[in-house]
């Protein structure tokens, strides 16, 4: 980490985006993370796929649990209200928030301790229940705030700093993701942010749960030989399926790649991503292809990463509750409180 | 002697769960209310769906006293597992009812009761072939035997009978049938009525029949609620769907069709708690419902919010504790563990409703609170409470009330450069000014964490920013006796040095003993706790009394303990009246623990000097 401010005056030159904003005005505070930590590069990317789709940054909520990768809401959107709420509980806080108010855009960090282990069954419900978030796990396979301990995404056989190898099974959140019903899954990198920025804005603008497993290496105590969570291990079997450019619906580009090559998919609101296939015939809307997929891979040691499944036309948790379009925090007393006389005809009903 | 009492009576019923029996006996107890008496009905059941022992008792009560009374003046024995003991409970000169189709051995039956036996499975079968119409129109077969023996107009219950089916018009003669079977069969066999009985009065007025859960679940409706997140847990459940109910009756938009609200069955009371939390700090009133176990589960998070200060009500249904408990039986065992939930320094806002009337009332308050407080609120109800029905004074809703929302800064003051800080204590109280999400483009955003920050809700591990926001908390809770309900003082006939403390339903019990003290020559001065903190009034009361019983149903005095506490008061000045077996706490019990404990009104004891 650094403690060295940086200046707030900038380049007359910075590029700005269509709300005249330029990268700075989605920074945070300063990261109090290891020098080098992966969280710092998905911070990095955050920014950069906010300021790209030119969000408005006080309209972001970030919301996160505990541990090193819940830490990090405070080094990006300083602007956003964010909560730092409890171990593995994200994902209720999170609901509640959005249930509250169905505008906003909500954003979920959370780590491979907080939604594998202590909060699994929180990031399960939440997913099955259609929230309407991008829901990223910073997953480095350890413990790192209590400094060094297996998590539940720790493979099995891969070896601690201390040389101990972790006789468990590993939990993929993806493939969990996946049989829950969420409807954007996607795994990536840290180190890899020419696939992440897009993905992360893909996953901004999908209405439902969307959910990216990113790995990302632990440099203090997930970075070594024996680890299959360190920068040469994943950089050497990451297997991409697609690369994916991302176009808003309310600012089109034109695409810098050849027709052919590439797979249009539209989103629910008007935007665009284009999917270059790497890997074969995969079919990003076939869940059940994309389980076996991701297996395959995982059999010959490999990582799946890139976009694995989308259903862009899926209901979210308001549109299954059937809740009004308003916000339910901006419904008044007139909205909500039924008043005497209705509450006379329940007494009458009670005699 | 039989017993003679006119509107003044308990009648019990023993049935097996699931045969039917409930709508009936609610028949019947609805049938004393429209013959103008009063009426305190309870359920005993057990935690079961299916075939275990179930009973529902009707206290016919002239004088309106609704609390349980204790001792049952006539049995209707439907249950052979518990005949024994159900016999065995009738009050010397009781009435024993039963059904007579299998001949009971004289062993069985007591001499000192009248024993009314008739053949309801034999004229069932000879009536019906089919075995469910058998099973459900024997209840109502007794209900019209009830009537005859009790003298109560079977004509008011032809009429509840047709607004029970409303609708469904085809089943309201077959019942008529029924009833009349039983009411022809007793008239003609039995000499009707019997010594205790009921006479028509005119006692109701404008009163309500309800349940404690469904009244505050209507509280919430009408305190602006729009989040409820809950888990189901006896007896908390039917809270969070009389809550359903009620909107999708009241809070649906004309126009679309759409919900204005939301609800989540979570996958636990931690989620519950959880996704409250998240709607209360993201603007919208939100709840939970649940019981004991449920408030174990939400330790962490109650810390949080109180420390976060978060706005949140929950209602605890009590129940028998510990763990598992008694999970169908009533206790006021959760005192303490609301009180000060979480680990690290806590204290919570508790509200102590009595009956469904406040229950309603204070259910919608509990959402100003949480607003104007920033914290959680508990709504201690119980199941004695809660899934019972109750006569109760009708509800009742001032237009002109609207919601506080408390202290929010909004977009125009945060333009005009009000100076925000999440925790500055701007007006004294220690209530801070917050911000709602997405209010202003580059105003007003804050992080929120459980972990300490100084008055601009920046991060920090200094002692001084933490202790200072810790006493900030306290100002905040002293701000709180002012506005949770003021307790209420009932004063004895003359004056006296004996004092009572009571809360929630264990008051209606205490009322009717007040009185039946009074007749002794014992007078008590009586102080209903209606709010936690105390206000100074509930020390003063105390100070003024020699001797202060605090009547609680739980066994380690909780509410005493907290007063010991929280108002500095010498244990010995406060004597515990204890009921906790899970039964209602009657005015009976009340008052023999408090004659023998007060006799001679002694003087505090002293305490034993051991070296």
């Amino acid at each position: 980490m650094t403690y060295l401010a940086k200046p707030k005056f900038h380049h007359p030159a910075l590029e700005t985006n269509d709300l005249g904003f330029t990268h700075r005005d989605y920074e945070g505070a300063i990261s109090t993370l290891c020098a080098g930590c992966g969280h710092d590069s998905i911070s990095s990317a955050i920014m950069r796929a906010c300021f790209e789709l030119s969000l408005p940054p006080h309209r972001i909520a970030k919301l996160s649990g505990i541990g090193c990768s819940s830490k990090t809401p405070t080094y990006f959107l300083g602007q956003s209200h964010g909560f730092n709420s409890v171990h593995g509980r994200m994902p209720s806080v999170l609901t509640g928030a959005n249930l509250a108010n169905r505008d906003l855009i909500y954003l979920g960090v959370s780590g491979d301790g907080d939604s594998a282990s202590i909060g699994f069954g929180q990031f399960a419900h939440a997913i099955r229940r259609a929230v309407n978030m991008t829901y990223i796990v910073e997953n480095n396979g350890v413990y790192g705030l209590t400094k060094g301990q297996f998590s539940a995404t720790s493979d099995k056989g891969s070896k601690s700093k201390k040389g101990v190898a972790n006789p468990d099974s590993p939990i993929d959140l993806a493939t969990i993701a996946l049989q829950l019903g969420a409807t954007f899954v996607a795994r990536s990198f840290s180190g890899d942010k020419d696939q992440l920025v897009p993905l992360i804005k893909a996953a901004l603008e999908h209405q439902g749960s969307a959910f990216i497993d990113c790995i990302s290496p632990c440099i203090a105590f997930n970075n070594h030989d024996g680890s299959t969570k360190s920068f040469d291990y994943v950089r050497a079997h990451n297997a991409a399926l697609n690369a994916l450019d991302f176009l808003a619906g309310r600012a089109p580009i034109t695409a810098d790649y050849a027709e052919g090559t590439a797979q249009p998919v539209t989103l629910h609101d008007g935007s665009t991503i284009r999917l270059r296939k790497l890997a074969g015939d995969y079919d990003i809307h076939d869940r059940v292809a994309a389980i076996g997929h991701i297996h395959r891979l995982a059999e010959a040691g490999e990582i799946a990463t890139g976009l694995i499944y989308l259903d862009e036309d899926a209901a979210d948790m308001h549109q299954r509750l059937g809740t009004v379009t308003t916000p339910l925090n901006a419904l008044q007393g007139a909205d909500l409180v039924p008043g005497a006389a209705a509450l006379e005809k329940i007494n009458a009903g009670l005699r | 002697m039989p017993i003679e009492s006119v509107n003044d009576f308990v009648i019990r019923f023993a049935n097996v769960n699931g045969s039917g029996s409930a709508s009936a006996n609610l028949l019947f107890a609805r049938s004393v209310m429209r013959m103008g008496v009063p009426i305190a009905p309870r359920n005993i059941f057990p935690s079961n769906i299916q075939g275990l022992p179930t009973w529902y008792e009707v206290r016919v009560t002239e004088a309106g006293h609704l609390g349980a009374r204790g001792g049952v003046d006539m049995m209707v024995a439907m249950n052979p597992q518990t005949w024994d003991k159900d016999v065995a409970a009738i009050e010397p000169g009781g009435y024993l009812f039963y059904d007579s189709s299998r001949p009971v051995p004289a062993s069985k039956l007591r001499a000192d009761v009248t024993v009314i036996g008739m053949p309801l499975t034999d004229i069932c079968n000879r009536e019906y072939s089919d075995p469910r119409q058998r099973q459900l129109f024997k209840n109502i077969i007794y209900v019209g035997a009830l009537a005859a023996l009790l003298a109560i107009d079977i004509a008011e219950i032809e009429k509840l009978i047709g607004e029970q089916f409303r609708g469904k018009e085809k089943l309201i003669a077959p019942n008529h049938k029924a009833l009349h079977m039983g009411f022809d069969y007793a008239t003609a066999h039995f000499s009707c009525p019997l010594g205790i009985r009921v006479r028509r009065a005119d006692l109701i007025g404008d009163k309500i029949f309800v349940e404690g859960n469904a009244a505050a679940a209507l509280g919430a409706v009408y305190g602006g609620a729009t989040v409820c997140a809950w888990y189901p847990i006896t007896p908390s459940t039917s809270l969070a769907e009389a809550f359903e109910r009620y909107c999708n009756r009241l809070r649906i938009d004309a126009a679309t069709g759409a919900k204005k609200f939301g609800i989540v069955q979570a996958e636990d009371e931690i989620a519950a708690i959880g996704v409250v939390v998240g709607a209360g700090w993201n603007g919208a009133r939100a709840f939970t419902a649940t019981s004991g176990p449920g408030i174990s589960l939400m330790q962490e998070f109650l810390g949080l919010a109180y420390f976060a200060e978060i706005p949140a009500v929950l209602f605890d249904v009590q129940r028998g504790g510990p763990s598992t408990g008694m999970p169908t039986r009533t206790q006021q065992s959760d005192v303490l563990l609301c009180a000060y939930a979480s680990h690290g320094d806590t204290k919570h806002v508790l509200l102590f409703p009595r009956g469904p009337h406040e229950a309603f009332e204070f259910g919608a308050l509990a959402f100003d609170l949480a607003d104007r407080l920033q914290t959680p609120i508990f709504v201690m109800l119980d199941l004695d409470t809660g899934m019972n029905q109750h006569l109760c004074e009708p509800f009742a809703w001032d237009d002109s009330r609207t919601l506080d929302r408390g202290k929010v800064m909004t977009a125009e003051e945060l333009e005009a450069g009000k100076d925000f800080g999440r925790y500055l204590d701007v007006d004294g109280d220690g209530v801070p000014y917050r911000t709602y999400p997405g209010t202003h483009p580059s105003r007003g955003a804050y992080f929120t964490r459980g972990t300490s920050r100084d008055r601009y809700a920046r991060y920090t591990e200094e002692g001084g920013p933490y202790q200072d926001n810790m006493e900030r908390l306290l100002r905040k809770f002293e701000t709180a006796k002012r506005y949770v309900p003021a307790p209420v003082l009932q004063k004895a006939a003359k004056p006296t040095r004996l004092g009572v403390i009571h809360y929630g339903s264990t008051s209606f019990a205490m009322d009717e003993a007040m009185a039946l003290l009074a007749a002794e020559g014992v007078h008590v001065d009586a102080l209903r706790v209606r709010g936690f903190p105390f206000s100074s009034e509930v020390s003063d009361f105390i100070a003024a009394h020699e001797q202060v019983f605090v009547v609680e149903q739980n066994r380690d005095a909780q509410l005493r303990t907290l007063l010991m506490v929280e108002c500095g008061v010498d244990p010995a000045q406060l004597v515990p009246v204890l009921h906790y077996d899970g039964t209602p706490i009657t005015a009976r019990f009340i008052v023999r623990s408090i004659a023998a404990k007060a006799a001679g009104v002694p003087a505090p004891e002293t305490r034993k000097v051991l070296s």
